[in-house]
C-alpha cells in the first residue's frame, strides 16, 4: 500500500468518525430544539430541569431509553421486529457521508507512524466523507430504503395500527420519491452532474438554484416533508388515529432508533436542500480556490447555518399545520407535484436550450437570471392562475356561518 | 362469512328473540370485500384508551383498506349511576353529582340542576342571582368549547392551538377557582340562590379575561380558518342534513350547524336571556367546518353576553344574592346562631332537606354541547322519586355511525371530535 493511499483512508476514517459523531450528537440536540422550538410556539418554556437550560435533557432520555425495558409483542415475528429499527437507521445515518460539508481543506502532511507506517497526503481534502461520483443518486437510492424498515415494523409488529402506519408509509414514500426524483432533473440539466461538489460548482458560476429552479425547490421541499413523515405528512404514525403507528409496539431503544433515524433524515433533507438549492458551503466570493483553513471554517459555518435554517423550518411547519388525510395527501403527490415537476423539467428543457441556441447566451450568471425571470412567471402562474386558492395558498368559500339570528 | 374468533373479546351485549342477553362474536357483517382477492375485512378498536377517544369511548370499525364499513360506539366504561344515585339525596346533594356528569362545564351544569328544583318548588330568584348564573354558563360555555377547540385540532394533528386555547381555559379555572373554591367540582348553586358569591375584585378578572381573550380566538382563526389543509379535512366531511339533524334529536351547535335554527336561550328563555344582546350562529352545510365555525362564533358571543352581565352585576352592586325565603336555603350563619326562626329553618334544612310539592318539572338549558334537561318526579318529599338527565353528548352521539359510515379512518378521528362528547355525561 502506497503512503499516499494510507493517508487518504486514515483521513476517510477520521472524516468518517467526525461525521458520525456530529450527525448522532446533531440528532440528540435536535430533539431537545424540537421540544423548545414547540414551547416557544406554544406559551410554553420547554424542558429546563435537566442541565442548563435543558442541555443534558438528551443525555438523560437516552439513559432513559436505554435502561428501560424492552418489550416484544407475544405475535411478533421477533427477527423482523428487531432488524426493522436498524434497517430505518442506518440508511439515514451512510446519508450523511456523500454531503460536502465545507469547502475543501488543504492537507499536507508526511509521517512515519507506528503500526501504519508511511502515510502521506498533499492537496485539498474534499470535506465530505465520500464525494460520490452518483452524488445525490445514492442519497434518493438509499434514503428510499428507510421505507423497508418502517413497512417491515409496521408488519412484524402484529398489531393493527401498526399495519396501518406500515402499509400508509410505504404508499406515501413511494409516491413522494418519484416528485422528488423528478424535481432534481432540472438541476441535473444546469448542473450537467450528479455529484454534490459539482452542483455548488454550478451556483457558484452562476446564481442559487433557488432562484433560478425556484418550483424545483418547491417540490423537493414539499417531497422532502413527506420523505421525513413528519407533519402535515405524518401520516404513518399519525398518532390521533393509530396511536403511533408503525411504532406503536417498539419500547426503549428500539423505539429511540426511529426517532434518531427520523432525525438523522432531517438533517440530510436539509442539507441537500442547502446544497442543491442555496449554494451549500457556498460564500460569496471564492472560497475553493486554493483554499484556507479560515475558509473552510468560515463555509463550514455558512453550510451549518443554512441547513439549521431548514432544520427550524421543519420544527415551524410542524407545529403549524394540521395533518393532511391520506387521501388527500396521495392526490398531492400524484395529481399535483408529479404533474408539475413533470411540466417544469419541459419548461427548463425549452429554456435552457433557448439560451444557449437560440440567444446564444453562456454565461451562467445571465442565464440564471433568465431562469430567474421565468421562474417568477411559473410561480405566479401555478399558484394564482392554475391553482386558483384551491390547494395552496389558503383559501375558503365559505366565510361565515350562514345565518346569525340577532 | 368471516369467522373470526379472536373477536370474541369484542362480543357485543344485545338481546335474542326471548329478551334473554346474548354475546354474539362481533364479526364483520358483510364478511369479505367484492374485490377479486377476496380480502377480509378488518375489525379495528378505537378506544375505550386511544389518543383520540375523548375519554372511554370505544368505536369498533370495520374497515375495508382505510373505508369504514360500519362503526359500533360502545359506551358504559365511566357508568357511574348519577340518577339513581339522585333519588336518595336531598335536591342540593345532586348539586355535587352534576359537576361530574359534563365535568367540561360542571357550573353550567349546576346552574340547571337549581333551575329545575326552583321550577318544581316554585321558587323565585334574586335578579343578582340570575345574573351570576348567566355568567356562570357563558364561562362554561367558553371553557367547554375551548377544550373542544384544543382537543379537535390535536385530533386533526395540530398541536399548538390547543396549548392556546388551554391558557385560556386556565384562566376561566382561575377565576371559577377563586369564586368557587374548586377548578372542576364547583357546586356553585343552591336551590334558591348561590353557594357564594363572587369575592372581591372577581369582576376585575373576568373583565381583563373578556378584553384579552378574543385575541387568541382570532389567532386560532388565522391558523384554521382558511388554512387549506384544515379545510380539506373538515369541509363536506361528516354532513348531516337538517332533517337528519332533527330526526336523530340532535342539539346544540351540532344542530345549528346543519342549518336548524334552535337555541334554547332564544327560543324558551331562562334567566332573563331574552333581554341579553347576542347572536346565535347558524351553519348551512352540517358538516365538520360549520361546527368548528359555530363554535368559534359562539365563543364570541359569550364573551359579548359576559361583558353586558358584568355590566349589570355592577349596578347590582349590594343587591340581595339569594332568596329571602328561609324555608328554601339556608339563613345566613349569623342569624342561624342567634334567631330562633332561623335556626329552626337551619335545622329542618340540614336535617330533612327541602321537600318539594308532589309534581313533576323539567327544565332545558342551553349546554355548551347542546340542550342539557334536568326532570324531576316529586312525591311531597324531600328527594325526588326519579331524576332523569336529558345528557346532549349522548344524544349527539347516536349519530355518529351514520356519520361514519363510508368515511375513512380519519375522518372517523375528526367526526367523533366535532360531535363533542363529553364520556361522564353518556354513561352517567
Amino acid at each position: 500500500m502506497t503512503p499516499e493511499l494510507k493517508g487518504f483512508l486514515l483521513l476517510a476514517v477520521l472524516k468518517m468518525l467526525v461525521v458520525f459523531t456530529v450527525v448522532l450528537v446533531g440528532v440528540a440536540m435536535l430533539t431537545l430544539m424540537e421540544r423548545k422550538v414547540s414551547a416557544w410556539m406554544q406559551n410554553r418554556r420547554g424542558p429546563n430541569r435537566v442541565g442548563w437550560a435543558g442541555l443534558l435533557q438528551p443525555a438523560a432520555d437516552g439513559v432513559k431509553n436505554i435502561v428501560k425495558e424492552e418489550t416484544f409483542p407475544a405475535e411478533a415475528n421477533t427477527v423482523l421486529f428487531i432488524l426493522a429499527p436498524a434497517m430505518m437507521f442506518i440508511p439515514a445515518l451512510c446519508l450523511a457521508a456523500v454531503i460536502p460539508w465545507a469547502a475543501p481543506l488543504p492537507v499536507n502532511f508526511d509521517w512515519n507512524l507506528p503500526l501504519i507506517g508511511y502515510v502521506s497526503h498533499h492537496g485539498p481534502m474534499s470535506m465530505a466523507v465520500a464525494d460520490l461520483p452518483i452524488g445525490f443518486l445514492f442519497v434518493l437510492a438509499v434514503s428510499s430504503l428507510s421505507v423497508y424498515g418502517i413497512a417491515i415494523a409496521g408488519w412484524s409488529s402484529n398489531s393493527k395500527y401498526s399495519l396501518l402506519g406500515g402499509l400508509r408509509s410505504s404508499a406515501q414514500m413511494i409516491s413522494y420519491e418519484v416528485a422528488m426524483g423528478m424535481s432534481l432533473v432540472p438541476v441535473l440539466l444546469l448542473t450537467g452532474n450528479s455529484t454534490f461538489t459539482e452542483v455548488i460548482r454550478a451556483q457558484q458560476q452562476g446564481i442559487w438554484f433557488s432562484a433560478s429552479l425556484t418550483l424545483s425547490f418547491f417540490v423537493f421541499l414539499v417531497a422532502g416533508l413527506a420523505e421525513t413523515n413528519r407533519l402535515p405528512f405524518d401520516l404513518p404514525e399519525a398518532e390521533s388515529e393509530l396511536i403511533a403507528g408503525y411504532h406503536t409496539e417498539y419500547s426503549a431503544m428500539k423505539f429511540s432508533l426511529f426517532m434518531i433515524g427520523e432525525y438523522a433524515n432531517m438533517i440530510t433533507v436539509s442539507a441537500m436542500l442547502a446544497t442543491l438549492f442555496f449554494g451549500g458551503w457556498d460564500l460569496p466570493g471564492r472560497w475553493d480556490e486554493g483554499g484556507t483553513g479560515l475558509a473552510t471554517l468560515l463555509t463550514g459555518v455558512a453550510m451549518f447555518l443554512k441547513t439549521f435554517f431548514f432544520l427550524f423550518f421543519f420544527m415551524w411547519i410542524r407545529w403549524s399545520l394540521p395533518r393532511f388525510r391520506y387521501d388527500q395527501l396521495m392526490a398531492l403527490g400524484w395529481k399535483f407535484l408529479i404533474p408539475l415537476a413533470l411540466t417544469y423539467i419541459l419548461v427548463v428543457c425549452v429554456a435552457v436550450w433557448g439560451i444557449e441556441n437560440v440567444a446564444g447566451i453562456t454565461s451562467p450568471k445571465v442565464r440564471g437570471l433568465i431562469l430567474f425571470g421565468l421562474n417568477v412567471v411559473a410561480c405566479y402562474v401555478v399558484f394564482f392562475i392554475l391553482d386558483r386558492g384551491r390547494l395552496l395558498s389558503g383559501s375558503y368559500r365559505r366565510q361565515a356561518p350562514a345565518g346569525v339570528r340577532g | 362469512m368471516s369467522t373470526r374468533t379472536v373477536e370474541m373479546a369484542l362480543a357485543t351485549p344485545g338481546l335474542d328473540a326471548q329478551g334473554r342477553p346474548n354475546r354474539l362474536p362481533l364479526m364483520a357483517v358483510s364478511g369479505t370485500s367484492d374485490d377479486e382477492f377476496g380480502a377480509e375485512h378488518m375489525l379495528v378498536n378505537i378506544g375505550p384508551q386511544h389518543p383520540a377517544t375523548h375519554g372511554v369511548l370505544r368505536l369498533v370499525l370495520e374497515l375495508e383498506g382505510e373505508t369504514v364499513i360500519r362503526c359500533i360506539p360502545h359506551i358504559g366504561y365511566l357508568h357511574s349511576g348519577f340518577e339513581k344515585l339522585g333519588e336518595y339525596r336531598h335536591y342540593n346533594q345532586i348539586i355535587p353529582l352534576t359537576d361530574r356528569t359534563d365535568y367540561l362545564s360542571p357550573m353550567a351544569n349546576n346552574v340547571c340542576l337549581a333551575l329545575a328544583a326552583e321550577k318544581l318548588m316554585g321558587i323565585e330568584i334574586t335578579e343578582r342571582c340570575r345574573v351570576l348564573r348567566v355568567i356562570a354558563c357563558e364561562m362554561s360555555r367558553i371553557i367547554s368549547h375551548l377544550v373542544w377547540l384544543g382537543t379537535t385540532g390535536i385530533d386533526l394533528g395540530a398541536f399548538t392551538p390547543f396549548l392556546w386555547s388551554f391558557y385560556q381555559r386556565e384562566r376561566i379555572y382561575n377565576l371559577q377557582e377563586a369564586w368557587t373554591g374548586a377548578r372542576l367540582t364547583t357546586s356553585l348553586t343552591r336551590v334558591g340562590g348561590m353557594m357564594a358569591d363572587v369575592p372581591e375584585g372577581w369582576e376585575a378578572g373576568l373583565r381583563d379575561f373578556c378584553q384579552t381573550f378574543p385575541k387568541t380566538l382570532d389567532e386560532v382563526d388565522t391558523m384554521f380558518t382558511r388554512n387549506s389543509i384544515w379545510c380539506g379535512r373538515t369541509q363536506n366531511v361528516g354532513i348531516l342534513s337538517a332533517e337528519e339533524a332533527i330526526s336523530y334529536s340532535l342539539s346544540g351547535p351540532m344542530l345549528r350547524a346543519s342549518g336548524v335554527d334552535y337555541d334554547v336561550r332564544k327560543d324558551r328563555p331562562y334567566l332573563g336571556y331574552e333581554t341579553y344582546d347576542f347572536d346565535v350562529p347558524v351553519g348551512e352545510h352540517g358538516d365538520i367546518y360549520d361546527r368548528y365555525r359555530v363554535r368559534l362564533e359562539e365563543m364570541y358571543q359569550s364573551n359579548r353576553i359576559l361583558e353586558q352581565a358584568l355590566d349589570r352585576l355592577g349596578r347590582l352592586k349590594g343587591a340581595p344574592l339569594n332568596t329571602s325565603d328561609h324555608r328554601a336555603i339556608l339563613p345566613p350563619k349569623s342569624q342561624a346562631m342567634s334567631d330562633m326562626e332561623a335556626m329552626i329553618h337551619h335545622f329542618k334544612q340540614v336535617m330533612e332537606g327541602v321537600p318539594a310539592p308532589a309534581g313533576e318539572a323539567y327544565m332545558g338549558v342551553e349546554n355548551p354541547k347542546g340542550e342539557l334537561g334536568y326532570y324531576f318526579v316529586a312525591d311531597g318529599t324531600a328527594k325526588p322519586v326519579r331524576w332523569r338527565i336529558r345528557p346532549p353528548s349522548f344524544i349527539n352521539l347516536a349519530c355518529l355511525p351514520k356519520l361514519c359510515e363510508g368515511a375513512l379512518l380519519s375522518d372517523v378521528i375528526a367526526i367523533n371530535a366535532s360531535v363533542d362528547i363529553v364520556m361522564g355525561e353518556i354513561d352517567r
